[in-house]
């Protein structure tokens, strides 16, 4: 067989250049947040001693696990090049849905009075209907997935509002107030949980041929399908997985505070998206770690605590919330170099 | 040799893929009429056909993507199997798109072993890049597998396309147009290759507008019309007006000779001139002019700054020295307006990406550059709008279905018309055009070619910036860059020979 021998010609100099040094670039690009949060540390520290104790850093952690399991969501369903707004109502909708099930009608409950041990399942299958149903939607029916999850964001906090009345739910059952309230080992669970969640994401995304064909329909759906990949069925179960992390976010947030509020998650898209795009994820789908995004949770945070700490007064902390990270996004753009795609 | 030896035993024997009798309606539109091809193992086979002959419809019947309305497909003499199954699918066949189908976003190593890293379990990323720059090697593609797919050139992605498809044991290979965006070094490195790998027992099916490449490199032709198989012939029983007649249904003429023109006189006003122009890393210290009525060719490889040139004139890019002077004026550089303002046309290299927006109608399109003077104060009159349009579709005969259809559903050679429409409708002193016919099939290039010299008797000046020797038949001159100098200026009457030799440096080294 002279196929290989004659094949091998020597390169020639005009077409071939090996694009070496791409990948450790690439690499370096994930941890481009690393020095931020060291940076961020350091300011917290010197603004107020309390910023490194532990109850503190504690506090700051378990605060972000609900954003950091919608980041967690959004950046996977960002990555294979679509989107969802609805993460947000989802978070106070499925909580609220399952405690209203199985309380009392006298606690703003629906009556049915559900064993309360069923609340935690009904409210993780809440959320992966809604995601099981947002993927009906786009995928069966062809429609955007901006315009179809924007419709869900209203649609989902309506359902929310008629169902509880428009009422804050305060008779929360205990089974679903452990998750957001317990600590494993003298750290919050929901640290541990969110932890472990990123951990896996990172090695399902990273190392594993099904996470990889999310890069891949991400980066260009048609290659993939050529592929053998099915671009359809990954799509639907990266979108009933992100309702899925929302409910879990929910749980978290209800047994953080104690109550479900009729306004549970409102508003917090736009962070989601914010730390998710600070965090390397591109809008155009493809492109990002999940690591990556887990920093950008962290600088939110980090940022949010720091300028409770420095006693910037409570009306003024939303605009500069919002302004610090818009000038976040700016130095993403201008460190990664690219236009922000 | 073993080439051999597989085409004797073959000639006589089964094809390697055979369609039989395959028929597509895409709703009322007939895309195949009981069409068919044959292709034997180990032969280069070429498909050819006008824009909308059904060649697209074929491959993707042929590569299992779309199901036939009637008719079966054959490898080897076996049915095809499913559609479902693709990865039997692809053992048998592999087709490179002209749409690329990497990932950009992924590394060279992921995208050769897309969807199959790993068995079950982790993704060995070091064996990964290991097995991905064995394969390379086999097949002699010098490439990282560490670098990012989007970073590499369209001759790299092209090869990683062709290594991933032999890696997965299919030997009979389609190639849609592979060399539409190469330049000739990278065409000729293309066909060696081909070459090479038919000598190995790879069977090609290549699908090209360009008829010297089929004479090239393959050994038999089909040709499909209007849906329907025409013909196929061994290529060397078949002349090139023979090709194109079965092609266009008439007997043309061919656009060997090009067009005999009056010559320019030495008096016409100069209405291009660049002077001293320089862009580092593209080309530095060109001059040249062009007079009104004359057409000028500028061909170069790749590499050459050809194109670059093209856009600094245009007012796409911004010079680092030198001057632009259109019909006496100089305009502001690195701005388009100013460039048009001061009389200059451009046909930007490709359509798709620079030259239209695909859902606006042919009238939106085709005006977009005149619409100040539609109506006063920046209304479009739709009334005006619409006569202008109608009356470009008549000058350059567009086949279209009126003014109002989106530009998206017309064929490439009918867009590439409407670009051009563009280009010329505020009646440009001087004209650039970059790949005028690049993905167009032989008669739209015919009358896309036949409006540039009108639009030269009409006095503009033209510059023909292309790779194409078709498109330089009918200039006055045409300028010769090499890295990015202008190094020779040839008057009408060079041979073909002459010309690519000059393009590739031959006389430099």
């Amino acid at each position: 067989m002279t196929g290989t021998e004659t094949i091998a010609k020597p390169p020639t100099s005009g077409g071939t250049r090996p694009g070496g040094g791409r990948l450790p670039l690439a690499r370096l690009r994930d941890f481009a947040l690393v020095p931020a949060i060291l940076l961020l540390v350091v300011v917290g520290a010197l603004i107020d001693p309390v910023f490194l104790s532990s109850a503190n850093i504690t506090n700051v952690l378990q605060q972000q696990t609900e954003l950091a399991l919608l980041v967690l969501a959004e950046a996977i369903i960002l990555i294979a090049g679509k989107f969802d707004l609805s993460l947000e109502s989802t978070i106070g909708l499925a909580p609220a849905l399952a405690v209203a099930l199985v309380i009392p009608a006298a606690s703003n409950g629906l009556g049915t009075e559900l064993p309360a041990g069923l609340a935690i399942v009904l409210c993780l299958l809440t959320g992966l209907a809604i995601g099981a149903f947002n993927g009906l939607l786009i995928l069966r029916f062809k429609l955007s997935a901006f315009i179809v999850t924007l419709g869900m964001l209203i649609v989902l906090r309506g359902l929310q509002i008629g169902i509880t009345g428009g009422q804050n739910l305060f008779d929360i059952p205990p089974s679903v107030l452990y998750l957001g309230s317990a600590v494993w080992l003298g750290v919050p669970a929901s640290i541990w949980i969110s932890g472990t969640l990123f951990v896996v994401g990172i090695v399902a995304l990273g190392y594993f041929r099904h996470g990889r064909s999310v890069y891949a329909i991400g980066g260009n759906t048609d290659a993939a399908r050529a592929a053998g990949i099915r671009t359809d069925r990954v799509v639907w179960v990266v979108l009933m997985i992100g309702g899925l992390l929302a409910a879990l976010a929910g749980l978290l947030m209800t047994g953080r505070l104690g109550s479900v509020a009729a306004a549970q998650g409102d508003g917090m898209i736009f962070t989601v998206f914010a730390a998710a795009v600070i965090g390397g994820i591109s809008l155009d789908g493809g492109k990002g770690t999940l690591f990556g995004a887990l920093c950008g949770v962290i600088v939110l945070g980090l940022i949010n605590n720091i300028l409770t700490l420095a006693g910037v007064s409570a009306q003024w902390i939303q605009a500069i919330y919002g302004a610090i990270i818009l000038v976040a996004l700016i130095l993403a753009r201008l460190t990664s170099g690219k236009a922000q795609d | 040799m073993t080439s051999q030896e597989q085409n004797a035993g073959s000639a006589a024997g089964i094809p390697a893929a055979e369609a039989r009798d395959v028929s597509k309606r895409y709703g009322a539109t007939v895309a195949l009429h009981s069409a068919g091809i044959a292709v034997r193992a180990g032969e280069t086979h070429a498909l050819v056909g006008r824009n909308g002959a059904g060649k697209s419809t074929l491959v993707s019947i042929l590569t299992g993507l779309q199901r036939p309305d009637g008719g079966e497909i054959r490898f080897d003499g076996a049915p095809a199997p499913a559609l479902a199954d693709r990865d039997a699918w692809r053992q048998r066949v592999a087709c490179v798109y002209q749409k690329s189908t990497i990932i950009p976003t992924l590394t060279v190593a992921e995208n050769l072993f897309l969807n199959r890293q790993s068995g079950r379990g982790l993704i060995d990323w070091r064996g990964l890049r290991r097995r991905a720059a064995d394969l390379l090697a086999g097949y002699g593609v010098d490439v990282d597998p560490a670098a990012l797919a989007g970073s590499l050139t369209v001759e790299q992605r092209q090869l990683v396309e062709i290594a991933r498809a032999l890696s997965f044991g299919a030997r009979f290979i389609i190639l849609d147009e592979p060399t539409a965006q190469l330049d000739a070094a990278a065409i000729d490195r293309l066909f060696d290759r081909m070459r090479e790998l038919q000598s190995s027992g790879v069977t090609f099916l290549f699908i090209s507008h360009h008829l010297q490449e089929v004479y090239e490199v393959c050994q038999r032709v089909t040709v499909l019309r209007d849906a329907r198989h025409i013909l196929t012939e061994p290529v060397e029983a078949l002349s090139r007006d023979e090709l194109v007649a079965a092609m266009t249904g008439e007997t043309g003429r061919a656009l060997a000779e090009g067009v005999s023109r009056p010559p320019v006189p030495a008096t016409a006003p100069v209405v291009l001139d660049v002077r001293g122009l320089r862009l580092a890393g593209y080309y530095d210290g060109v001059d040249l002019t062009v007079r009104a009525g004359e057409l000028v060719g500028l061909i170069g490889s790749g590499s050459s700054g050809k194109v670059a040139l093209a856009e600094t004139i245009a007012g796409l890019r911004r010079a680092d020295a030198g001057t632009v002077t259109i019909a006496g004026s100089t305009p502001k550089p690195g701005q388009v307006p100013a460039a048009i303002a001061a009389g200059l046309g451009y046909l930007p290299q490709d359509r798709h990406r620079e030259g239209l927006v695909p859902l606006l109608s042919v009238a939106e399109n085709a005006t977009m550059p005149i619409a100040g003077r539609l109506g006063p104060a920046g209304i479009i009159a739709p009334a005006r709008q619409q006569a202008t349009a109608e009356r470009m579709i008549r000058t350059y005969d567009i086949k279209t279905d009126g003014p109002r259809q989106p530009v998206s559903d017309l064929s490439g050679g009918n867009a590439q018309k409407v670009v051009l429409a563009r280009a010329l409708a505020n009646d440009p002193k001087a004209l650039v055009m970059v790949s005028p016919t690049a993905g167009v099939d032989v008669r739209s290039k015919a009358s896309l070619l036949g409006a540039v010299n009108e639009a030269a008797a009409g006095g503009a000046g033209v510059l023909v910036v292309s790779d194409e020797l078709d498109d330089l038949r009918s200039c006055d001159r045409v300028l010769v860059m090499f890295h990015g100098e202008v190094i020779r200026d040839v008057p009408r009457g060079w041979t073909d020979a002459d010309l690519v030799s000059a393009v590739e440096g031959v006389e430099q080294q």
